[in-house]
């Protein structure tokens, strides 16, 4: 048929124009456009690469401080610990020493108030013995003073005498 | 976003603009002719339609808009003269105007022959060829309204992509702004949808071979749905050299691989093996004819459906004015979905010319280390739609 047979003038013309196109269009619009196209999307990938690194040193981040809490958390009870500890071993060697303290001048104390008391005694025995003596002197010389004293002196000790 | 209004904005411009006052330029010359003749209306308007329909389809040396009718009855094409350029082998390059050739007379065949000059004269039926007088052979290289329409869609193709180019160059690897939106789209369609699943890691060299026989075929598809458009894709001149690009670029790019297969098909039988490689050979030579049919056929069918949907008003309008009347709205609608069903067509058509021009240049490179069953999956279907 007519329309099936292509005509030499189109086709030639066609030819020109498409291939004038294909080298113009290749050079000065889709080498540019497909160049910046995959230079965007390269971009867009990396930039979400790079969110996506970032995101997990982030989270690294996070939990290394974490970490870092939970062990300053410890360290710090620890420390607490140790302290009340020693306060509790400072305060009780305390108590301890001056319990022993108060024990030894207590017993230092009575100790000496013994000496005290001993020594006042002795005191207190010289002077009754002295002036029991000196009473019993005078007593006697009163009662030896007189013969009737020396007398009735001698009968009794004759007495004691016959009664021995 | 962009795209969809772009579409509307052609929906609007075909379906409300173009349509009607096409059709109504139209009545007003037919209904004119009808009406003194009577009982001969409707018979005369049958020809004349075969002649309008064909007369849209084909080629033509001048770029012919509408006719009107003087009050003495005779006919006067509005229409624009184009450049003929003529090569005889005796005489050389003749360069002049076609409005030299106005005057026509039926010719053998229901032919229409017009008046001679400089030894040449058109000869008309459903093509119009140049013909010499001495019956020389005559090289026919004239700017035709199918080239002219060609040269516009190269203009406004170039114009397009050159200014989006240099946005693309101008702006970085910012976010695209207007046409680039546009575009940039359809660029990486080709590319994810085309080029990468046929072509692998061939695709980036090819890219701009898709891309421009989609763009191409694409915006010549647009510009022939246009009222008084010419009918440039569905001419199979230029679908056929569009086939033979895909063609010449497949054999060039063919490996080893790919001809061993083809000529020596491994592990068949000999006789089975002899008519295998006879119909390999076949299919290599179909496959490029497919694409210039296919191309071809859709769009004039698509031409073909409309200018007839529409005439359908002055078939009616033959038998009577009411009817006719009545006809309009439905012919109108029926037209304005044809228009839209011609906007996809027109896209889906480059789309495939671009797709099986992909595929087949995927089937020609292949080798046994690539990735054979990728190609050969993705295939299949796209070819049993197309």
């Amino acid at each position: 048929m007519d329309l099936l047979t292509p005509e030499l003038g189109l086709f030639f013309w066609t030819l020109i124009a498409f291939l004038a196109v294909f080298l113009i269009l290749k050079k000065f619009a889709w080498k540019p456009i497909l160049a910046s196209l995959g230079e965007r999307e390269k971009g867009i990938a990396d930039s979400i690469s790079a969110a996506e690194r970032i995101k997990g040193e982030m989270t690294q981040l996070k939990s290394e401080n974490e970490k870092l809490m939970v062990q300053a958390r410890e360290e710090r009870s620890v420390m607490l610990k140790e302290a009340k500890e020693m306060k509790d071993k400072i305060v009780n060697e305390a108590k301890e020493q001056a319990k022993a303290e108060a024990n030894k001048i207590i017993i230092d104390a009575q100790l000496q108030i013994q000496q005290q008391k001993m020594a006042a005694m002795t005191e207190v025995k010289n002077e009754i013995g002295t002036l029991a003596i000196e009473v019993a002197e005078k007593i006697l010389r009163k009662q030896l003073n007189s013969n009737e004293g020396q007398e009735a002196y001698m009968s009794m000790l004759s007495k004691d005498i016959k009664l021995n | 976003m962009n795209c969809k209004r772009f579409f509307s904005l052609l929906v609007l411009v075909f379906g409300l603009f173009g349509q009607p006052g096409f059709s109504f330029g139209q009545a007003e010359g037919n209904t004119a002719e009808v009406a003194p003749e009577g009982a001969e209306g409707p018979k005369k308007e049958g020809i004349n339609i075969t002649e309008l329909v064909f007369g849209h389809v084909s080629d033509s040396h001048e770029w012919h808009f509408f006719s009107t009718k003087k009050e003495n009855g005779e006919e006067s094409p509005v229409a624009v003269p184009l450049p003929m350029i003529i090569y005889q082998p005796g005489t050389g390059l003749k360069i002049f105007s076609s409005h030299h050739f106005e005057d026509w007379h039926h010719g053998a065949e229901g032919s229409l022959v017009s008046n001679s000059y400089e030894g040449l004269h058109i000869e008309k039926k459903i093509k119009e060829k140049v013909v010499a007088e001495d019956g020389s052979k005559v090289y026919d290289l004239s700017i035709t309204k199918n080239v002219v329409s060609m040269i516009i869609g190269v203009v406004l193709l170039l114009t397009i992509m050159l200014s989006a180019s240099k946005k693309y160059q101008a702006n970085g690897t910012n976010a695209p702004k207007g046409m680039q939106n546009f575009i940039e789209v359809v660029i990486i369609f080709i590319r994810d949808e085309v080029a990468i699943p046929n072509l692998g890691h061939n695709a980036k060299k090819f890219m701009p071979l898709l891309l421009t026989i989609f763009f191409f075929i694409w915006i010549n598809n647009l510009l022939g749905l246009l009222p008084g458009g010419a009918n440039f894709t569905g001419n199979i001149a230029v679908t056929a050299f569009l086939a033979l690009v895909a063609f010449i670029v497949m054999i060039a790019n063919s490996n080893k691989h790919f001809w061993s297969h083809l000529l020596n098909p491994p592990d068949v039988p000999f006789l089975v093996k002899c008519l295998l490689v006879l119909i390999e050979l076949m299919s290599l030579i179909i496959k490029p004819v497919a694409l210039m049919i296919r191309l071809f056929a859709n769009m004039l069918a698509g031409h073909i459906v409309i200018l007839s949907v529409i005439c359908l008003i002055f078939i009616f309008a033959g038998i009577s004015k009411v009817v006719g009347g009545v006809f309009i709205p439905v012919s109108l609608a029926f037209s304005v979905f044809m228009f839209m069903l011609e906007l996809l067509v027109a896209a889906i058509q480059a789309f495939i010319f671009a797709n099986l021009t992909a595929v087949f240049l995927g089937q020609s490179m292949e080798g046994g280390h690539d990735d054979h069953h990728d190609t050969e999956v993705h295939h299949s279907p796209k070819e049993i739609i197309a």
